[in-house]
C-alpha cells in the first residue's frame, strides 16, 4: 500500500459536533481507508463518526500569504466576546 | 459437560489470537499492522472471557493464565482451522474469513445462550466479529480479484485450508447436550448461514467453492496438527520459565 494514495482522516468524538482532523494514511480506496481510520485512529474509544478525504482533494492556503491572509484580523479586538464589558444585570450570555 | 464446551468455545480464540499476535511488526503495511493487532486483541478479550469461567465451572482453583499456559496440547480444544499457520498474507486473511463467518454466526446464536454468562461474552463477542468479518471478507475479495499474483495466492491458500472447514460443523455428545439444555445453538445449524455468506464473497473474489473432502477432524477432542504444538511453545515458554512472573 505504500504506492497508494494519502487520505486525511477526520473524526467526531463522543461529545465533539464537529469532525476533526486526527491525522493522515495510507490506503487503496475509500473503503479501506475507512477500516484503516478506524484501527489507527479511534483504538481507544475517539470517536462516534468518521470522514476520509483523498488528500490530493483538499486545496489549501498558501503559507507565503499567511499575513495578508490573517494579520488584518489582529487589530480588531472588537471581533472578540471578550471585548465587551458585560452589564452586571446581565446574568448569563 | 458445560466446562469442556466453553473451553472449546474459549480455546479457537486464543490460538488465533496468538497466531496474529505473531504478525505484530511484520504486516505489509503499518495501518494493516494496527489492524491485525486490533482483532488479536479482541479475540483475546474473548478467551480470557470465557477461560475465566471454565476456571470457575472446573471448581479445582485453575485460573485463565493456568488454562492457558499450563495445558499440554492435547488438552486444547480449539479447531484445527485457527491452529494452520500464517503463511503468507492470502492464508492469512482466508483463515481469518472462514473463522469470522463461522464467529459470527455462533456469537449471533449463543446471544440467547440459557446461561447468562455465555449470552454476555456473546453479546459483546457478536459486535467485534462483525467488524472482523467486514475486513476479512474485504481482503479476500481484494485479494482474489486483485492481481494475477494475489489470486494465485489466495486459490493456494484455499487449497490448504478448506479441509479444516468441515470441523466447524461436526457435533458430538458435548454439542448435542448443550443443544439440549438451550446452552448453545447445534453446531450443524450453523452451516447454511456459514456456506451462504462463503459463497457470496466466494463469488466476489472470484474462487470456486472447492467439493467438500474427507474433512481433518479432531480439534475440539485434543487431536491436533502438529503447528499447535510450537504455537503453544511459543505462548508457554516465559510463564513456564519464571511462573507467577509479573510486569
Amino acid at each position: 500500500m505504500n504506492g497508494s494514495p494519502l487520505w486525511e482522516v477526520f473524526v467526531r468524538s463522543r461529545n465533539g459536533l464537529a469532525h476533526s482532523h486526527v491525522g493522515s494514511l495510507h490506503a487503496p480506496d475509500a473503503t479501506m481507508a475507512l477500516h484503516n481510520a478506524r484501527d489507527v485512529y479511534t483504538r481507544r474509544g475517539e470517536g462516534t463518526s468518521i470522514w476520509v478525504v483523498r488528500s490530493s482533494d483538499i486545496h489549501a492556503s498558501n503559507p507565503d500569504e499567511k499575513d495578508a491572509l490573517f494579520e488584518p484580523a489582529l487589530d480588531k479586538a472588537f471581533r472578540q466576546a471578550t471585548y465587551f464589558e458585560l452589564p452586571d444585570e446581565v446574568k448569563n450570555l | 459437560m458445560l466446562f469442556e464446551y466453553v473451553l472449546r468455545l474459549g480455546d479457537s480464540p486464543l490460538v488465533l489470537a496468538q497466531q496474529l499476535g505473531g504478525l505484530i511488526a511484520q504486516a505489509p503495511t503499518m495501518e494493516e499492522d494496527v489492524a491485525l493487532a486490533n482483532v488479536s486483541l479482541d479475540l483475546l478479550g474473548q478467551a480470557r472471557a470465557l477461560l475465566s469461567f471454565a476456571g470457575e465451572l472446573e471448581g479445582r482453583g485453575r485460573d485463565e493464565n493456568d488454562l492457558a499456559y499450563f495445558r499440554e496440547s492435547h488438552a486444547f480444544h480449539n479447531l484445527l482451522l485457527v491452529e494452520q499457520p500464517n503463511g503468507d498474507f492470502a492464508q492469512t486473511q482466508l483463515r481469518q474469513f472462514l473463522y469470522d463467518a463461522f464467529a459470527i454466526e455462533l456469537w449471533t446464536q449463543l446471544q440467547r445462550s440459557s446461561d447468562a454468562t455465555l449470552a454476555a461474552v456473546a453479546g459483546k463477542a457478536v459486535k467485534e466479529t462483525a467488524y472482523h468479518v467486514r475486513r476479512s471478507a474485504d481482503w479476500v475479495i481484494r485479494l482474489g480479484d486483485g492481481t494475477e499474483e494475489s489470486a494465485r495466492r489466495l486459490h493456494a491458500a484455499l487449497a490448504n485450508l478448506w479441509m479444516f472447514t468441515g470441523e466447524l460443523f461436526l457435533t458430538d455428545a458435548v454439542d448435542d447436550a448443550m443443544a439440549e439444555q438451550g446452552v448453545a445453538p447445534l453446531a450443524s445449524r450453523l452451516e447454511p448461514a456459514w456456506r451462504t455468506r462463503v459463497e457470496s464473497v466466494f463469488t466476489d473474489a472470484r474462487l470456486d467453492v472447492p467439493e467438500t473432502a474427507w474433512p481433518q477432524r479432531g480439534g475440539k477432542l485434543g487431536r491436533h496438527t502438529e503447528h499447535l504444538g510450537h504455537l503453544l511453545a511459543e505462548m508457554q515458554v516465559l510463564p513456564r520459565t519464571h511462573p507467577g512472573a509479573r510486569w
